[in-house]
């Protein structure tokens, strides 16, 4: 079960910075995921922990331990690519004891190794087939097991679910997270999806532009985003640009365009400073009538969009904003929908939560536009 | 405007079927999905539409014209793959209009239509750029435009946001739908991605093993799936098998696990399956009698938009429920003793399989 420890680690690719004095405390036994948009390093990121890319400056611990003398094979990682590379003239069990045999262990024990792991994957009954007799996850996970029959303590997982189905990736995400916790593996799992970071991970780093942007838990990511790029990244924002007119003890007042008020429980920006304000689209929520204490702006549904757990409205405010609101599908009554386009409705917001942000140096829009 | 019928198509490679009697309409100007497990024949009916495969039976008609015999390029068709296939030594411009070009049309009119498909697809700026100078999304942005700078009648895109980052394709896809709207197009959009598939089209038709499975509005074949296939491809849902004791004036009495369950339809058979989706299911602390199934949570997952719990059933059953951060008693953790509650009209019942439910679950 080994630790992992980056410190300060850069590497360029000519003009390109792919990492910028990242820094990076893996536990023990942890799953890490490592979210980010197509070019802000993770690969990279993997890769150095792999061995397979030598970063220019900074340094990597596995166990307390510099790897400067460890070629990538003394590493103990099992480095699982997103596109599942088997032999296809080997059967399964064949496959999966590649390693064990490459290692020098007997054909017996190597074989009793393999099946060990095919049944942690659950495809014990498969190991007669060849990989093209079998499904797409069924060939990732066999994949996973022949890094794991190699003796690896570390898994390293590139977009592994990258070329499935989204059905099959939603089942198999649990998987992964359940076989590294079982056999007590270290995990650094690299991917594009908000979703199947927040469902697996102990813990996310957000990667942007080669820079680390927040390092926490799924709950700690969502609940408190460093930056616009992790608010509008991990789960979807609504973001409105305001100035702070007023300070309420612990609540800023945020006055949108048109004169709007909003109040928001956070203290964190001078009166008369502008602000970005972001609340989650499933905190957006949207009303028939408003209450006169509420944070409430009244707008028109514009868009309607059935997506199955929830329906998602775009909705124009009567200020010129668009936000979008997420209404879960359990208040579809009867097979008719809670709001209809063109209806006039309240979004109310509620003070808690909503987040503060400065203005970006460059405006909202570019900022956003960045991925 | 073109009105698309696919009749009794098959398609076989030797002993190997891949499309089975495939019959479809999509409408003039209505925008389609089609969705299945890998392997179904999804792209093989679409590249049969494109011209790019000949079925080996069946009929494919346009607005009443058979298309069989017809070249692809001939057929009024846009078509735009996964795999981004700019040409990389033509700019944007250039790409866009590539299909007018071929065509024989004067460079000054190729010249306006690939810059009008570039407008569509807000693109005009970066015209001059190069595929290897724009990102991911952009450049699929321009393969789209490619596609519709022949101004065609039919939009076939297989795969077409399936390279690009999660929060990229949220983004293209009401691109997607917007423009052939804008344009009066027919489109056949073939996904993987059941949300993608639910959000942009009006109607979803849903592949398994070559065979066409249900076809319907994306809130139909969600809310109320005929087939267990549906119900469990698009989106997810909890089966459990049940057994009729009683029917009334208000619905059914089904047995599941010991267990009573009220439900509205009339209509169940003997033998029977009943669905819920885990976010038609609420989870409560307080166990007032009758009110719900009692259990203990066994997992519970904060996925930020929502949170999900599964619960072990006294009755034996393992189920999921999601519920939103707002909701009531959504704090409930692990080893609490809960109780399940089902939304009655979101419960759904389906024959038992013939080959048991498992397998029919287990099936991709």
């Amino acid at each position: 079960m080994p630790s992992i420890r980056l410190i300060s680690v850069t590497k360029r690719f000519k003009d390109n910075v792919a990492l910028d004095r990242a820094s990076l405390n893996v536990r023990s036994g942890e799953y890490v995921c490592v979210l980010g948009p197509t070019g802000s390093g993770k690969t990279t990121l993997l890769r150095v922990i792999a061995g397979l890319t030598q970063p220019d400056s900074g340094q990597l611990l596995i166990d307390g331990k510099s790897v400067d003398e460890m070629g990538p094979e003394d590493r103990g990682t099992a480095y699982v690519p997103q596109q599942y590379a088997l032999f296809p003239h080997l059967t399964v069990l064949q496959n999966v004891a590649f390693s064990p045999l490459a290692k020098g262990y007997k054909k017996a024990e190597a074989f009793e190794i393999a099946r060990k792991v095919l049944q942690t994957v659950k495809l014990a009954h498969r190991e007669g087939a060849f990989p093209s007799e079998l499904s797409g996850g069924m060939q990732q996970r066999v994949t996973l097991a022949r890094g794991i029959a190699s003796g690896a303590r570390l898994l390293l997982l590139d977009e592994p679910l990258g070329a499935l189905d989204a059905r099959l990736r939603m089942e198999l995400r649990t998987e992964l997270r359940r076989i590294a916790k079982d056999l007590s593996l270290t995990a650094i799992h690299v991917t594009h999806d908000q979703k199947e970071a927040m469902s697996i991970a102990d813990t996310i780093v957000v990667l942007k532009d080669g820079n680390i942007q927040q390092t926490g838990s799924p709950f700690h990511l969502y609940q408190d985003p460093a930056s616009i790029f992790v608010s509008s990244f991990v789960g979807g924002s609504n973001f409105l640009p305001g100035v702070v007119v007023g300070i309420e003890g612990t609540n800023s007042l945020v006055e949108l365009r048109d004169g709007i008020r909003i109040r928001v429980h956070q203290r964190s920006h001078r009166r008369g400073e502008p602000v970005i304000l972001s609340v989650r689209q499933e905190l957006t929520i949207l009303r028939n009538h408003a209450d006169e204490k509420e944070n409430a702006i009244p707008g028109e549904i514009r868009g309607t969009s059935f997506v199955g757990d929830a329906i998602e409205y775009d909705v124009e405010l009567d200020n010129r904003e668009t936000v979008k609101c997420k209404v879960p599908s359990y208040y579809v009554s009867e097979g008719s929908l809670p709001f209809q386009t063109g209806e006039r409705v309240f979004v109310t917001i509620d003070p808690h939560d909503c987040n503060l942000y400065s203005e970006p140096p460059l405006g909202l829009a570019k900022e956003l536009e960045a991925f | 405007m073109p009105q698309i019928r696919v009749v009794n198509v098959s398609k076989r490679y030797g002993s190997l079927t891949v499309l089975e009697h495939v019959s479809l309409n999509v409408e003039d100007g209505e925008y389609v999905s089609i969705i299945g497990p890998s392997g179904c024949g999804k792209t093989t009916l679409l590249r049969c539409v494109a011209g790019i495969i000949d079925p080996t039976e069946g009929e494919i008609y346009v607005d009443d014209k058979s298309l069989v015999g017809v070249p692809p390029e001939k057929r009024n068709i846009g078509y735009m793959f996964q795999e981004i296939a700019l040409f990389p030594h033509m700019n944007a411009r250039e790409n866009a209009g590539y299909g007018p070009r071929v065509r024989g049309l004067s460079r000054r009119r190729v010249r306006t239509m690939a810059g009008e498909a570039l407008e569509m697809v807000k693109m005009s700026e970066r015209s001059e750029d190069y595929p290897n100078e724009l990102s991911g999304g952009a450049r699929q942005k321009v393969a789209l435009a490619r596609a519709v700078g022949s101004a065609p009648s039919v939009l076939l895109l297989d795969e077409p946001l399936g390279s690009l980052d999660a929060s990229v394709r949220l983004s293209l896809r009401m691109e997607l739908r917007r423009l052939a709207k804008e344009l009066g197009l027919t489109a056949i959009h073939v996904t993987h991605d059941q949300e993608e598939a639910m959000s942009i089209s009006d109607r979803i038709v849903i592949m398994r093993a070559g065979r066409v499975v249900e076809v319907g509005k994306p809130q139909n074949l969600y809310l109320d799936p005929r087939q267990i296939f549906t119900a469990n491809f698009l989106g997810e849902a909890n089966f459990m098998r049940a057994r009729l004791m009683a029917t009334g004036e208000n619905g059914a009495i089904l047995d599941v696990g010991g267990e009573e369950l009220n439900i509205e339809s009339r209509t169940v058979p003997r033998d029977s399956v009943v669905a819920i989706r885990p976010q038609f299911i609420r989870i409560t602390k307080r166990q007032v009698e009758g009110s719900g199934w009692r259990g203990k949570i066994a997992e519970k997952t904060f996925l930020g938009d929502v949170v999900r719990f599964q619960v072990n059933l006294e009755n034996g059953f393992k189920i999921t429920a999601q519920m939103p951060p707002t909701a009531q008693d959504v704090d409930a953790d692990v080893g609490d003793e809960v109780s399940a509650n089902f939304q009655r009209d979101k419960l759904l019942t389906f024959p038992c399989p013939t080959e048991g439910l498992e397998k029919e679950l287990s099936a991709w």
